[in-house]
């Protein structure tokens, strides 16, 4: 008799499964780029159908079990939820910048901003751009980390609708774009969204995007970005992920770093029951600077995962992290960074930090920053802290008058100002600014 | 009615007794200094005062215009007309000394019902006695004490006293690490403050602070208690022989 070894599978895998094969047998991809599209589909479904959601024994998710968040497979979002009506959530908009809009996956073209784009600057949808099939579409998948990352396989397998940005040599798009995320369903839905981005060799380019969602429901979000900066350029990449206090939100994001050329991501990470938010970045090109950079505040039961792959693949080249974790309640917060040092990448300059403050008597934080050093002219470092806020600072405000609420508020702002003082543009910045306080403000008040 | 009176007062650190019975009436108008040998309490004095909560006071009461101190919450004790210029003001990174500045004056104000100032209202008054202590704008726009020399800190100590215009203020050792043009810019500043309604508490280990400050009356301390009260010529005295007898007083 011949008896294949099964996987134990969770019903939610087991649906999942059943999704995927549906979704294979499905409407493909039109255009050149079927062939290609159709193959990265079937992999990343046998890939998932090996390996499953990704667990506590796999050391990359040690603190966050994806098994134990993900209990039920939420269909994907096929038609547009209840936008209308008085408990309808709305998008962000930030001030100046031009918004493209999703909703429950799918661009709104009612809520976007499509007209008069800049000169220089491309945004197509994915589909349209598959069916073309040419140009900053053909890089589609090829970021990919060779370690399996079942997130980013379920992305590949399911993503419907999407963009395509594409910023031409030397151009400087000083309008920042904003791409919102909007869940408005009232059951639970998933959403696969996908995007590319190529900034042109000495292009510079602000892209924003935000992530929201109707409070109450357990949606899911998956999503994928893929940014090519080329060289010489100049990318900021701003992210707000504020979905609902009961959704789950994965996000992979992916970049590559081209010579001479700067890259500066900053997240700011409120929502969400739970979410993981894996950056895989590489740098391609010598004598290029990454700044990657978050804030996140937690409160009730909340669990939020940053985890960081940074490749350093050539010489001259320099990162800065910096991650602050504020922790209230009985919350979760995981930090896993990882600085890789290639052989020939000498003069290397890393140095990542990240810092909690832990407000709530049973808040978590877990702390993982790996260094993995094959160069030996290198300059790298990282730290770690976790604590609660400082006694004396504490005192000397409250000996000025403030109570203490107000004073806990001020040394909190203080401490995540930090690393908000980094978003380059001043509007974002101090939108976000404005966000953290009201947060502060709401759950300090 | 005296401005405050601490009467039999006990604290104790940890299981470190260090105030054994202190009592001490200051009237509004007076300026009284409070010296002594190192270890004998001055600046636990001061801390229990200001609430600070490391100290546990296991006796004894302080009265602060009638209003009992010890079951005052910090940010109250201050709202109350309580200020305490520190002996080494602490770094704030992040926190804007502007910001700082108002949202204690603020706090301090909503605390006593009284509305907020305007920001116009605000910004003159601190450009005016910034000044007067040589607070440069750069400094304001800082975090607070952040990068500030320990001269810088001090007279940061004094504008927030000016600013916050307290009934009783408490310097603990405002002269340590002052170099004597420091010195004169804090003493005037803590000068024009004095006011017949207003109190002060001057603690210092060296007499030259009085030669600046001068009190109306000055206290010797020792071991948790004060031993010896006489005009401001007791601080001459203490300069010329020193601590030495008080420290062997097992009184």
């Amino acid at each position: 008799m011949n008896v294949q070894p099964q996987p134990i599978r969770t019903a939610a895998e087991q649906a999942l499964l059943a999704l995927l094969e549906r979704r294979l047998a499905g409407p493909a991809v039109d255009g050149p780029l079927a062939g290609r599209i159709g193959e990265l589909r079937r992999a990343a479904h046998a890939a998932f159908a090996a390996n499953g959601l990704p667990h506590r024994r796999v050391e990359e998710w040690k603190y966050t079990d994806l098994r134990g968040f993900l209990r039920e497979a939420a269909p994907a979002a096929t038609a547009l939820g209840i936008s209308d009506g008085a408990s309808a959530p709305s998008a962000v908009a930030f001030p100046g910048a031009r918004r493209i809009l999703f909703v429950d996956g799918q661009l709104s073209p009612a809520g976007s901003d499509l007209a008069d784009l800049e000169p220089g600057l491309t945004v197509v949808p994915l589909a349209q751009a598959m069916a073309v099939g040419r140009g900053t579409v053909e890089k589609f998948g090829t970021l990919a980390p060779q370690r399996y990352d079942g997130v980013l396989a379920l992305n590949t397998a399911f993503f419907g609708d999407g963009l395509v940005i594409q910023i031409a040599d030397g151009a400087k798009i000083e309008r920042p774009l904003h791409v919102a995320h909007l869940v408005t369903h009232d059951h639970p839905v998933a959403t696969y969204t996908r995007r590319l981005v190529e900034v042109g060799e000495g292009a510079a380019f602000t892209l924003v995007e935000s992530f929201e969602g109707r409070s109450g429901v357990p949606y899911q979000v998956n999503d994928a970005l893929e940014l090519f900066v080329g060289d010489t350029g100049h990318m900021d990449y701003v992210r707000l992920q504020d979905d609902s206090e009961t959704a789950l939100h994965l996000s992979t994001v992916m970049v590559d770093i081209g010579r001479d050329a700067k890259f500066h991501a900053f997240g700011l990470t409120t929502g969400a029951i739970a979410s993981r938010v894996s950056l895989y970045g590489r740098f391609s090109g010598t004598h290029s600077h990454a700044g990657i950079r978050g804030v996140t505040l937690l409160k009730d039961r909340q669990h939020a995962d940053v985890t960081l792959l940074l490749d350093h693949a050539v010489a001259h080249c320099e990162s800065r992290e910096l991650f602050k974790t504020v922790l209230f309640d009985e919350t979760r917060g995981v930090f896993q960074g990882k600085i890789v040092v290639r052989p020939d990448a000498q003069k290397t300059d890393g140095r990542m930090m990240s810092q909690a403050l832990l407000i709530g008597e049973t808040a978590e934080m877990d702390n993982k920053p790996e260094l993995e050093i094959f160069a030996d002219d290198v300059q790298c470092g990282h730290g770690a802290t976790a604590g609660a806020l400082d006694e004396d600072l504490l005192f000397y405000l409250k000996a000025r008058g403030l109570p203490a609420k107000e004073a806990e508020a001020l040394l909190i702002q203080a401490f995540v100002g930090e690393a908000l003082e980094f978003v380059e543009e001043e509007g974002l910045r101090e939108a976000l600014i404005a966000r953290a306080e009201r947060w502060l403000n709401a759950r300090t008040g | 009615m005296a401005l405050l009176e601490i009467k039999n007062l006990h604290a104790q650190i940890e299981d470190n007794q260090i105030l054994r019975g202190l009592d001490l009436v200051v009237n509004p108008g007076e300026v009284h200094a409070i010296m002594g040998p190192n270890g004998s309490g001055k600046s636990t004095l001061s801390y229990v005062l200001a609430g600070k909560p490391d100290y546990e006071v296991t006796a004894g009461e302080a009265l602060l215009d009638g209003q009992n101190l010890l079951e005052m919450d910090p940010d109250a004790r201050a709202a109350a007309g309580l200020f305490l210029a520190f002996q080494y003001p602490i770094e704030i990174p992040g926190v804007a000394t502007m910001t700082f500045l108002r949202t204690a004056i603020n706090a301090q104000r909503k605390a006593r019902g009284e509305a907020e100032l305007s920001t116009p209202d605000f910004l003159r008054l601190v450009k005016e006695k910034a000044g007067d202590l040589g607070i440069t704008q750069d400094m304001l726009r800082r975090g607070v004490n952040v990068g500030f020399s320990g001269g810088e800190k001090k007279r940061n100590e004094i504008l927030q006293m000016t600013l916050l215009q307290p009934k009783l203020c408490i310097l603990d050792e405002t002269d340590s690490g002052l170099d004597i043009d420091a010195l004169k810019v804090v003493s005037e500043g803590v000068n024009a403050l004095r006011a017949p309604d207003r109190g002060m508490v001057v603690i210092t280990h060296y007499q030259r602070l009085l030669n600046h400050i001068v009190p109306d009356v000055v206290h010797v301390m020792n071991k948790g208690r004060i031993v010896r009260s006489g005009g401001k010529e007791l601080a001459l005295e203490l300069e010329a022989s020193g601590y030495a007898g008080y420290s062997q007083d097992a009184a």
